[in-house]
C-alpha cells in the first residue's frame, strides 16, 4: 500500500516518505493530540471523514466523474449500521458489514441509472438520488428517528472470544479500532488503483474517447468505480454512527455531500492522501470554529476559496512536480 | 477454392446529417495487406467515412463488412475487439500518463485484462513485454517514462499509434498519421507506417493530405471529393488521372 503516483518521479515528497510520515502521525495521535489541544474523538473524526472522502476520490479524482451525492452511502451505511445495533444484534462488526452492504448495494443500483448521463447531469441525478434517501429518513419517524436522527444504540465491544477489547467506553481503543478499519480500508484501494481496472478508471478520466475506442466499455466501468467508490463511503457512515452512537439524517443531506467534495478537493484529488488532508483542515476548522461562532461554514467555505485559488491542486497538490511543458 | 473475403469492405454507404450528405454512394474494398490511402480535398468526407468504419456512427444506408462479416450496426468497442484499431485526426491520447502507462492501459485492455483486480507473473510479464514492443515499434522506448502530454506534437502522434497497435489489430485505420508535423518527424511516422506495412503486414487504411507521405505509401489510393469516390486506383494511375488532378491535385505545379 502506498501513494499511487500515475506518473513516474511526480513527487518532490517521495511516496514512501508520505507514507511513513501519515501513519506515525495516525498511530501515535492520541499521544501528542493533547499536547496541542487536540482530543481523540477529533482524530477519529477526521480519519472517518477521510475515509468518506478518499472514497469519493476514487470516483471523483482517479475516474474524473463527480458525484454531489455520496452523503447518501455514507447516511446509509450511518442508518444501517445503527438499525442494525439497535434492532438486529449488539455487535459492532455485523453493524459495520451490515451497513456497508446498505450503502454499497444502493449504490450499485442508482448507479446503474447514472452511468449515461455526464458531468452536470451526473453530479444532478447524484443530488436528486441523495435527497430522496434523506427525506425517506426524516420522514420515517418510526424506524429511523425522523428529525431527531436515530438514538439508542451503543456501540458494541469487540469479542474475539479469548478476550474482548472495550471500544465502547475506552476513546483511545476505539480510535486504534477506526486507523485498523482505515488503514484495511485505503490499503484495499491503493491495490485498486494499482490494479488493470485501476488503470482503466485513469483513462477514463484523462480521455473517455480513447478509452472507447480501446475497446473499453466505459459505462460498465464508471458504473463498477461508482459503486466501489460508494461502498467505501458506505464503510465510512458506519464508522460515523460508531463514533457517535448516533445516526444523524443531516449526515445524508447534499450538505454533506458538499462537505465530503470539498474535503477531496482542498486536500488535492489528485493525489492519494489528499483528502486526508483536506479532512484534517475540514474536522479542524469545523471544531475550533464553531466553539467560537455558530457561523462556521462561512470560515469553512472562505479558506476553501483560499486553498481553490492559491493551490489549484489541492493541499497535497503542492507536493506534486508541476508538468514542465 | 473460394477467395479469402477482401479485409474490408465498404458497399454504397451513405451518411447523410440532416440535408447534408457527406459521404454518398461510397464503396472500397481494401485487401488483406494492403495500403490504402484515402485523399480528398478538406471537406470531402474522409473523416465521416472513417467514422462509418470504425463505428463512430451508423451508416445511414449502406453495409460495411470487415473479413466477410457485415458489421454495420456493430457498436465501435466491438469492432475493436475484431481487430479494428484506429488513431484520429486530433491526438487522442492519456496526456496526464506515462508513454508506458498509455501503452500498459492499451495492451490490458487488449488481452482482455481491463476488469482484472491482479495479474499473475505471467499475465504481467505478457503485458510489459507487449508494452515494450509497441514502445520499440514507435521509437518511444527512452520516453517511457515521460507524460504523454508532456511530448512532442510528433512523439504524440507515435504515442496514440503506439496504442492502437497494442490492440494487435488486424485492420489499421489512421486519421492523418502526420498532420502538423515538421519534415523530420513526417519521416519518422511515414517510416514506422512503412515498416507495419511491408515488415508486420499491417492492413492500413490511412487519410493523409501529404501527397509524398502518400504516394510513397499507398498501394493503392482512393480520391474523395464532396462524398463521392472520384477514382481510385494506383498511384501512377492516380496521378495519371485527368479528374483527379482538376478536382484535387492541381494542374500548375
Amino acid at each position: 500500500m502506498s501513494t499511487v503516483t500515475t506518473r513516474a518521479d511526480a513527487t518532490v515528497v517521495r511516496p514512501w516518505q508520505q507514507l511513513v510520515v501519515i501513519w506515525a502521525l495516525l498511530l501515535t495521535a492520541p499521544f501528542w493530540l493533547p499536547l496541542v489541544g487536540g482530543y481523540t474523538a477529533v482524530a477519529a473524526r477526521v480519519l472517518v471523514m477521510a475515509l468518506a472522502a478518499m472514497g469519493l476520490n476514487l470516483l471523483l479524482g482517479y475516474t474524473g466523474v463527480l458525484s454531489f451525492g455520496h452523503a447518501a452511502y455514507f447516511g446509509l451505511g450511518a442508518y444501517g449500521a445503527g438499525l442494525t445495533l439497535k434492532y438486529v444484534a449488539h455487535s459492532t462488526p455485523l453493524a459495520i458489514v451490515a451497513g456497508t452492504l446498505l450503502g454499497g448495494i444502493a449504490g450499485m443500483l442508482f448507479g446503474l441509472l447514472l452511468v449515461r448521463r455526464r458531468g452536470v447531469y451526473f453530479a444532478m441525478v447524484t443530488i436528486a438520488f441523495g435527497q430522496v434517501c434523506f427525506y425517506i429518513a426524516y420522514k420515517w419517524d418510526d424506524f429511523t428517528g425522523g428529525y431527531d436522527g436515530l438514538r439508542g444504540f451503543v456501540r458494541a465491544p469487540l469479542d474475539f472470544g479469548l478476550f474482548t477489547i472495550d471500544i465502547t467506553n475506552n476513546g483511545m481503543l476505539f480510535y486504534y479500532f477506526v486507523v485498523v478499519v482505515f488503514g484495511l480500508a485505503v490499503g484495499l484501494q491503493a491495490l485498486i488503483l494499482r490494479s488493470p481496472f485501476g488503470r482503466t478508471m485513469l483513462a477514463i478520466r484523462e480521455n473517455e474517447r480513447r478509452a472507447r475506442f480501446l475497446g473499453l466499455p466505459v459505462e460498465k466501468h464508471i458504473w463498477i468505480s461508482f459503486s466501489i467508490s460508494c461502498f467505501f463511503t458506505a464503510l465510512a457512515g458506519t464508522l460515523y454512527a460508531l463514533l457517535n452512537n448516533f445516526a444523524d439524517p443531516l449526515g445524508l443531506n447534499y450538505i454533506m455531500s458538499g462537505n465530503i467534495v470539498m474535503i477531496a478537493v482542498m486536500g488535492g484529488m489528485r493525489t492519494f492522501w489528499g483528502p486526508l488532508v483536506g479532512a484534517v483542515l475540514f474536522v479542524l476548522l469545523q471544531d475550533y470554529v464553531s466553539s467560537m461562532t455558530t457561523n462556521w461554514m462561512s470560515f469553512v467555505g472562505l479558506v476553501f476559496v483560499l486553498v481553490v485559488l492559491f493551490f489549484p491542486r489541492g493541499l497535497m497538490g503542492v507536493l506534486q512536480r508541476k508538468p514542465s511543458a | 477454392m473460394t477467395t479469402a473475403a477482401p479485409k474490408l469492405e465498404v458497399c454504397s454507404a451513405t451518411k447523410k446529417f440532416g440535408n447534408l450528405t457527406a459521404v454518398s454512394d461510397v464503396s472500397m474494398r481494401v485487401e488483406n495487406g494492403e495500403l490504402r490511402a484515402i485523399i480528398g480535398p478538406n471537406g470531402a468526407g474522409k473523416t465521416t467515412f472513417f467514422n462509418l468504419i470504425t463505428g463512430f456512427f451508423p451508416p445511414t444506408s449502406g453495409d460495411i463488412l470487415m473479413d466477410g462479416l457485415n458489421i454495420s450496426r456493430v457498436p465501435a468497442a466491438t469492432r475493436v475487439k475484431m481487430g479494428m484499431g484506429r488513431t484520429f485526426q486530433i491526438t487522442e491520447i492519456f496526456p496526464e500518463l506515462t508513454v508506458r502507462e498509455n501503452t500498459r492501459i492499451a495492451v490490458e485492455t487488449g488481452l482482455g485484462f481491463s476488469l482484472r483486480a491482479w495479474l499473475n507473473a505471467a499475465e504481467k510479464k505478457r503485458v510489459v513485454d507487449a508494452s515494450e514492443e509497441v514502445m520499440t515499434m514507435a521509437n518511444l522506448t527512452s520516453k517511457a517514462d515521460r507524460l504523454v502530454g508532456e511530448l512532442s506534437h510528433g512523439d504524440q502522434r507515435s504515442a496514440e499509434i503506439a496504442m492502437a497497435l497494442a490492440l494487435k489489430p488486424s485492420l489499421l485505420l489512421l486519421d492523418e498519421p502526420t498532420a502538423g508535423m515538421g519534415d523530420e518527424e513526417t519521416y519518422h511516422v511515414t517510416g514506422m507506417i512503412r515498416r507495419l506495412h511491408r515488415d508486420s503486414k499491417y492492413t492500413i487504411v490511412l487519410i493523409e493530405h501529404d501527397m509524398r507521405v502518400v504516394f510513397h505509401l499507398a498501394d493503392r489510393i482512393s480520391v474523395l471529393a464532396e462524398g463521392k469516390l472520384l477514382a481510385e486506383g494506383t498511384p501512377g494511375e492516380i496521378s495519371a488521372n485527368e479528374h483527379v488532378q482538376n478536382a484535387y491535385l492541381g494542374k500548375a505545379e
